[in-house]
């Protein structure tokens, strides 16, 4: 301490004009890194896979630009096939979508299998581009192809006691080896309500850019709910069960207190780890802000009418 | 748990045990200090290449659909990492009588911490944009966010006080339980980890049992030939 003298002059002090800008460099090296990020080493890669007949296209994101191919098959949430990000499109080789049959079942007039050739002739397919907000808080902006869930729940004709819909599903540990850990309770089980499921929003997707699903995106068939988080959206489905009771549902099922049955999109009811009042839409720097039922309200809000929403995450 | 002990050179007085520990930092000649600089070298060069790592794949635009949030993942690895490696060090001297590592073990625990800063740094100026003002809603109301900033606080004065010049300003005894604050940093940044994952606890676990062990290492009884009693580098 004694040792100390001072050796700074006024000359070394950061001149007075340059400080009154220094919100400004701060914001200069934000951008700067931000545009570094967001940077691309290669061009984008084109879509790939089998083209798919798309009758009609409806626009569902406000217009925005969609995700990139890489992005949107690379960046994925699917633990059978592995827990980081990456690993579902490193692992996908293993997943066998044909032969596929789905099973349609419980509380239905007409219950069957059907494989999923049949089951892609039943309606035509349309291109819907949605926003996807995953619970993580980052989103995307996705040009599916499907057909709408209410088509196939018509056509198979639920009974009166059918208050709900299951989705679960393939449980083979040798197509998808993410199984073979026990992280979350195998098989992949989601659920909507009845009326959700029966929503004009709600789509059952087969496919991607005008593309057959990559199996990381949950080929052969996957549920797309757009105003509800990702995770509600199970994916390679082999079973559509119709029940009474309300499905046990895997995440609801791992953490109660993080993954409601609901899981609408609300920027209001923050995940007890994170906030949940803004997202990362991949490609931008700047977190938005994430709109209740994901921007979807002025259709689906109506469903919940007189729901205590915090209560029913 | 610290630095003395050396076999066949803590016959020196205190004070040079302490700086032979340590980079040249205090400045003061010791005869060893030429064999120790490669060491160090080697130490902070490697420390850097995870870095390094980090920055060529942000420009080759290697970091994913989401760099942002691989960037603080990958800073939190080695957060943990090289805090567990701070730890090697002294139960490698004490059970096996390595002494090298004890070294380099400053060096290993600036470089936790540096990881520590820009891991803190990373998310408030970029994942947030400067937000303090979330920083601190966050960090009062998510448990992960306390622990996690708890463990970086335990950090700095480790840090402040990693110089030749504040051993001897504390004292040796003081300084060095000063330091074993690092058991709870590295406690801490475990929990941070495992509660910040949604499901997969494997990778939050490797750190679990590495942190572990080498804290349970410490009750090991210590070889004889290098267990100078503590007392010694008082004064």
């Amino acid at each position: 301490m004694s040792r100390w003298r001072p050796d700074l002059r006024d000359g070394d002090a950061t001149p007075e004009a340059l400080w009154l800008r220094r919100r400004e460099f701060l914001a200069l090296g934000a951008a700067g890194a931000g545009a570094l990020l967001l940077a691309r080493g290669a061009a984008a890669a084109e879509p790939t896979g089998p083209a798919l007949p798309v009758a009609r296209r409806v626009e569902k994101a406000g217009g925005e630009k969609p995700t990139d191919w890489d992005g949107v098959t690379g960046y994925n949430n699917f633990y059978e096939l592995g827990t980081e990000k990456s690993d579902p499109a490193a692992h996908a080789g293993s997943l066998r979508t044909r032969p596929w049959t789905v099973r349609i079942e419980g509380e239905v007039k007409r219950p069957q299998t059907v494989a999923i050739d049949d089951l892609l002739r039943w309606f035509p397919l349309e291109e819907r581009i949605y926003r996807m907000r995953c619970v993580e808080a980052w989103s995307m902006v996705i040009p599916w192809v499907g057909f709408p869930l209410g088509d196939l729940v018509r056509r198979v004709e639920p009974t009166s006691k059918a208050r709900y819909v299951a989705f679960q599903t393939l449980l083979d540990p040798d197509q998808l080896p993410g199984q073979r850990r026990r992280v979350l309770d195998w098989p992949y089980v989601e659920g909507l309500r009845i009326d959700e499921a029966t929503h004009p929003l709600a789509l059952l997707a087969v496919g991607v850019y005008g593309r057959a699903l990559p199996g990381q995106n949950g080929a052969p068939l996957r549920l797309v709910v757009p105003w509800k988080y990702g995770f509600k959206g199970a994916k390679s489905i082999v079973n559509i069960s119709f029940q009474e009771a309300q499905p046990r549902t895997t995440w609801n099922l791992s953490a109660p207190g993080e993954y409601g049955f609901y899981a609408n999109v609300n920027p209001d009811v923050d995940h007890p780890r994170w906030s949940q009042a803004r997202e990362r839409r991949l490609g931008e720097f700047l977190r938005r802000k994430t709109l209740p039922f994901n921007g979807y309200g002025d259709e689906v809000a109506s469903l919940y009418a007189g729901m205590d929403l915090a209560k029913n995450f | 748990m610290n630095a003395i002990g050396k076999p066949s050179t803590t016959t020196t007085t205190t004070t040079s045990t302490t700086t032979s520990t340590t980079p040249a930092a205090g400045a003061r000649p010791a005869p060893r200090r030429a064999r120790r600089w490669p060491l160090q070298g080697a130490a902070i060069a490697l420390g850097l290449v995870p870095l390094a790592k980090i920055v060529l794949d942000g420009f080759a635009g290697r970091l994913g659909a989401n760099p942002i949030e691989m960037v603080q993942d990958r800073l939190g690895f080695w957060t943990l990492t090289f805090l567990a490696l701070s730890l090697v060090p002294t139960p490698a001297r004490d059970l096996l009588g390595v002494t090298w590592p004890v070294r380099v073990r400053r060096t290993v625990g600036l470089l936790a911490f540096a990881y520590a800063s820009l891991h803190l740094v990373w998310y408030v100026g970029i994942d947030q944009v400067g937000d303090v003002g979330l920083l601190v809603k966050d960090v009062t109301k998510r448990k992960f966010m306390t622990v996690g900033f708890v463990a970086w606080l335990a950090l700095v004065p480790l840090a402040v006080t990693s110089t030749n010049g504040w051993v001897r300003r504390l004292g040796y005894v003081r300084w060095k339980r000063l330091h074993r604050l690092v058991y709870g940093a590295a406690l801490l940044g475990v929990v941070h980890f495992v509660w910040r994952v949604k499901a997969d606890l494997r990778r939050p676990s490797w750190f679990a049992v590495a942190v572990g062990v080498l804290l349970a290492l410490r009750l090991w009884p210590r070889r004889a030939r290098g267990a100078p009693p503590r007392e010694r580098a008082a004064s």
